[in-house]
């Protein structure tokens, strides 16, 4: 088997003094999806900016598609291919959803008119809604703003920090459909999510952290059937 | 009661002066309310970059009157202004390279960028003094008048007369093109589109790959533009006085927050109603009383404050509007 698409190993470090994150490692495969699940204040936000340059590392490397990028700024690892969407915050409230998908792509210089389209058809609401401001758009909608723009870049990796916080059960269900339709065209994703159990069902890999480390890594559904995994955090 | 003489005394008097007055005000806050929306800071130093920027389009047009060069009937402060602009633009953008980046760098709290911003209005005070001294400059050549009130009189027979001063009508033809090219520059323009993204959301604009300092720089470029506009306008239709410029700060900045810092929508609307509501407040409204109510004679000259007070109103509207509505009135940032 090929070396990960990312690869992120033994990344050690925290905001202040004290660590967050201990010998934490993170892989995603091409096209595949990875998903972070673990109790509240795991570290699992954390363990993301990490991946995206946004915490200095004490210790560990993080490759992507080979190449160490563990120097770079979140901006130099957009240009590399990364895409990022933030848990809150994550459109710009008093542009339209078109122009939210132009800020996305900001960095290209090219066409971007096919990849709009994309969006479009990956997320047909966001077609009717075009003119209107994000910030006057649903929970579910801004969601698919702002997972829209990350994809704008055409990233071959995309991140998302609980895409489904605070958003309806049928809407997770269609953010989760859209997830794995991002993943059959390509692009690998890496996830935190707090419904765990939906989660690892999508997930072609799971990793359960504790305390800023690894408790459990392996696929999604054989994390789903490991009792223990079961037991203790996904409630029996 | 005599409508007509009663409409063309307020039109005269109130409409006319305030419009203009209110597109300058108009002008200097949306200077204003795009530094607050791109740095996050109110900028106290906007009101002498006013003054610095007319003082450089006064040397400016000295230098062309004495070279012969004009473009009567038109003053020849336009033609200068785009220098002016320039060189204004040199200065803000070297002050901020000196000083405001650092505290940038420093991710400094707002106030204390206000302080800072303060501390570069003195600076830039004595700056524009030192170049082009204290005393009032008149520096408007060219056509005086569209309309003369004598002429006015001689043509309509009425009894009051109606002037409309050139510089007034210029000071709105040069808003109207002005906030038309910048509602175009912000809306339709990559570069606009990319300073609005960062005004609404600064981490997602990184996270977007848009330079920070890039934006900053089109930000103060602009500004300087504004307020040397402003500055020329206000100066042609009155008079040019440092000190006037210092003092303007607070109209200005009324008008910005009554709109909603940050909103370019509100600064003009809010220009417009500081400068009506202070122009209405200070009028003598004795004449147009007689014209409409001839059976009441009134003891006093119907003035509500007399204009040495002008700048209560400013005030008066800035405080009820913290009070009541500190997002503003088009729902700018919160202060």
């Amino acid at each position: 088997m090929s070396a990960p698409y990312l690869s992120a190993e033994g990344m050690t470090g925290g905001y202040g003094a004290a660590d967050i994150l201990h010998d934490c490692t993170l892989t995603v495969d091409r096209g595949q999806i990875a998903v972070i699940v673990g109790p509240n204040g795991a570290g699992k936000s954390t363990a993301m900016k990490a991946v995206f340059g946004m915490l200095r590392l004490r210790a560990g490397r993080v490759t992507l598609d080979g190449e160490d990028i563990t120097a770079l700024s979140p901006q130099a690892r957009v240009a590399k291919g990364m895409g990022f969407v933030p848990q809150v915050a994550n459109v710009f409230p008093t542009m339209s959803v078109e122009e939210n998908l132009e800020m996305g792509a900001f960095l290209r210089r090219d066409d971007i008119r096919a990849t709009m389209e994309q969006v479009y058809a990956l997320f047909p609401i966001l077609r009717d809604k075009r003119r209107q401001n994000a910030g006057e758009l649903s929970g579910g909608q801004r969601q698919q703003v702002a997972v829209g723009r990350a994809l704008m870049t055409q990233p071959k990796l995309l991140m998302l920090d609980e895409p489904t916080a605070g958003v309806s059960p049928i809407v997770m269900d269609e953010l989760f459909d859209r997830i794995i339709e991002v993943a059959r065209s390509g692009i690998s994703i890496l996830m935190v999510e707090q419904n765990a159990r939906q989660a690892l069902e999508i997930a072609d890999r799971g990793y359960v952290l504790v305390q800023g480390a690894n408790r459990f890594a392996d696929t999604g559904a054989a994390l789903l059937a490991d009792p223990e995994v079961r037991r203790t955090f996904l409630g029996g | 009661m005599d409508i007509l003489n009663a409409i063309v005394a307020l039109a005269n008097f109130v409409l006319i002066p305030a419009a203009a007055y209110g597109a300058q005000l108009a002008l200097g806050a949306l200077g204003v309310t795009l530094i607050y929306g791109i740095l996050r800071f109110s900028n106290f130093a906007h009101g002498d970059t006013m003054a610095f920027g007319t003082a450089m389009v006064i040397l400016v047009t000295w230098a062309l009157q004495g070279a012969g060069i004009g473009i009567a009937p038109l003053p020849t402060a336009l033609l200068a202004l785009p220098f002016g602009i320039g060189l204004t633009a040199a200065l803000v953008l070297g002050t901020d390279r000196a000083v405001y980046r650092f505290y940038r760098r420093q991710k400094a709290a707002p106030v204390i960028l206000v302080i800072v911003s303060m501390g570069v209005m003195f600076v830039m005070n004595g700056l524009t003094r030192f170049i082009i001294g204290v005393e009032d400059i008149a520096f408007d050549d060219g056509a005086r008048f569209i309309v003369n009130a004598r002429a006015f009189r001689d043509a309509t027979g009425l009894d009051e007369g109606l002037a409309l001063r050139s510089t007034q009508v210029i000071t709105l033809v040069t808003a109207l093109v002005v906030v038309v090219w910048l509602f175009w520059f912000l809306n339709r323009t990559r570069t606009g589109k990319s300073m609005r993204a960062f005004s609404d959301n600064e981490d997602l604009a990184l996270l977007s790959g848009i330079n920070p300092e890039r934006v900053v720089m089109y930000a103060w470029l602009i500004a300087s533009a504004l307020a040397t506009i402003a500055g020329t306008l206000y100066g042609l239709d009155k008079s040019f006085k440092a000190f006037n410029y210092f003092q303007l700060l607070l109209p200005i900045f009324a008008a910005a927050i009554v709109g909603g810092l940050g909103n370019p929508v509100g600064a003009i609307a809010g220009g417009f109603l500081i400068a009506f509501s202070e122009v209405g407040v200070t009028y003598a409204w004795k004449k147009v009383a007689g014209y409409v109510l001839p059976f009441w004679e009134p003891d006093g000259l119907l003035q509500l404050l007399s204009t040495e007070y002008k700048f209560a109103v400013s005030f008066v509207i800035l405080i009820a509007v913290l009070l009541f509505r500190p997002t503003g009135l088009f729902k700018g940032k919160s202060v």
